[in-house]
């Protein structure tokens, strides 16, 4: 039985072509990716992802149990209002999934994946234990991810005046309850903008006035270019459990220090630093096709040190040509790809191509 | 263009002018599941080519797609327009976004494609 969240209907009378999303029915355009992609680049698009988990953590263990659960040191969350992006592992060190831990005024509230909601919640639940910690998601709750460099002036306008110079002032990755909203300068495009969980009952109300200020609807197909074209990884193609995260660009995400907090994998992780010191552990890099054609998840890289793998790729409307992520060998230094016509060479980079409407790599 | 539009299940669709050329392109129901196309590789002019031979290919952000000539014949003529705005394919696949122009060879095989009814019913 297929989902859908509560702005479905909305998303029909956009013109949103509907397509199967992990068992939910959702928008993959509006009738063009390339401009809903140009729209977040240049101006502002809204995306519905309430198909998203969103779980609240309370009880007097929660920051423990955090600091348990996922890679990165949530008190390093020193006041509520600050969020942060980790990973969870499991014990073997593979990446279960990546996710946002917010830390609201009186406790925490993770955001999942929708495609991995049943292990994670199954996760969150085998991991708290014997924590004194209660784990409630919320269902109830709509989600919408405002983004482009008019976003957050153009939700500003929409909101009560006292709400205004609060959510206009929002540094990145910081967060604020205003009743019974919650705002966050979070997102998954490369550029600055809001994610907005209300009320499921009072989004397709903002989805309206959203869209009357100009704010344009847009798709899963533009959200998977805009977060491929920012350098940022997607569950389930980049990483999954049998990735370590050092094989999946997320070393920053983990806290090494203090060295004495146990999180769930640290052994195996640490085993794994050791391995990539060694050379035997793979890396994830982008790469820049600069001839014609698209390079595609799950084609081979060939490369000096080995073969490697695309994991996520697709044509970059802002770089007028194909870019990718690819796991290959550590020390490679020269990779070809398989295009009609034989072997192509394509450029190496830092996984992060394009930030706030600019290519970031020369 | 639409009057005499033929169809084949791979999704091309073929139009013939009063001289015997016809005109190769995509259907609406294949750009649409193609999404926006962004190269478009089209074949050689004088290429003789058979019906269901691989001569084209249309790359959307999504997926590359084989294009199956639907007749046999000799290429006459390419759509260039579509090297700097392959987009024409989404939003003119009858006219505009045309592909190629052949010559035919079997004007027979016009009669083993699908009228826009049958068609029709093919992409439901």
């Amino acid at each position: 039985m297929s989902k859908r969240t509560v702005l479905y209907q909305k998303h029909l009378d956009a013109g949103g072509k509907i397509v199967d999303f992990a068992g939910w029915e959702m928008p993959i355009n509006y009738g063009s990716q390339l401009a809903e992609h140009k729209q977040v680049r240049e101006h502002a698009g809204v995306f519905d992802v309430s198909h998203m988990t969103i779980v609240d953590i309370h009880g007097t263990d929660a920051l423990a149990y955090l600091r348990k659960l996922v890679t990165n040191d949530v008190a390093k969350l020193d006041v509520p209002g600050r969020a942060l992006y980790t990973g969870m592992l499991n014990e073997a060190g593979g990446v279960v999934d990546d996710l946002i831990v917010y830390r609201m005024q009186d406790h925490y509230r993770v955001v999942v994946n929708c495609a991995t909601r049943e292990k994670d919640l199954a996760w969150l639940a085998a991991v708290a234990g014997s924590f004194a910690v209660t784990l409630a998601e919320r269902p109830e709750l709509a989600i919408l991810a405002v983004h482009g460099p008019e976003a957050i002036e153009r939700v500003c306008t929409l909101l009560p005046a006292e709400w205004q110079p609060v959510v206009g002032a929002l540094g990145n990755f910081r967060c604020v309850e205003l009743g019974d909203w919650f705002i966050a300068r979070t997102g998954y495009t490369g550029e600055k903008g809001l994610e907005v969980m209300l009320p499921a009952s009072q989004a397709p109300a903002f989805w309206d006035q959203l869209l009357a200020a100009g704010v344009l609807p847009i798709g899963l197909g533009a959200r998977d270019t805009l977060r491929l074209e920012a350098g940022m990884n997607l569950y389930g193609h980049d990483m999954d459990e049998s990735i370590s995260p050092l094989a999946a660009n997320m070393e920053q995400t983990i806290s090494w220090m203090p060295e004495d907090r146990d999180f769930v994998g640290r052994a195996a992780v640490t085993l794994h630093k050791q391995q990539q010191l060694a050379g035997t552990l793979p890396i994830l890099i982008g790469l820049v096709l600069e001839s014609r054609g698209v390079l595609r998840e799950g084609q081979k890289v060939i490369t000096d040190k080995g073969d490697g793998i695309i994991t996520s790729g697709t044509f970059s409307p802002t770089l007028n040509c194909s870019i990718a992520l690819a796991r290959v060998p550590v020390g490679t230094t020269d990779c070809h790809v398989e295009l009609r016509g034989g072997q192509t060479a394509v450029r190496m980079v830092k996984p992060n191509f394009v930030r706030f409407g600019k290519k970031v790599f020369e | 263009m639409s009057n005499n539009l033929k169809f084949a299940k791979s999704h091309e669709w073929v139009s013939v002018d009063e001289s015997g050329l016809a005109t190769v392109g995509i259907s609406d129901y294949a750009q649409s599941a193609l999404g926006d196309v962004v190269f478009v590789d089209l074949p050689k002019i004088g290429a003789t080519v058979s019906a269901s031979a691989e001569v084209a290919v249309v790359e959307s952000v999504k997926a590359a797609s084989d294009i199956y000539t639907p007749v046999s014949g000799e290429i006459v003529e390419i759509n260039t327009a579509l090297q700097t705005a392959p987009d024409l394919i989404n939003s003119s696949p009858l006219d505009a976004g045309w592909l190629y122009r052949i010559k035919l060879t079997n004007v027979a095989e016009l009669d083993g494609l699908l009228d826009e009814k049958a068609y029709a019913a093919v992409c439901e």
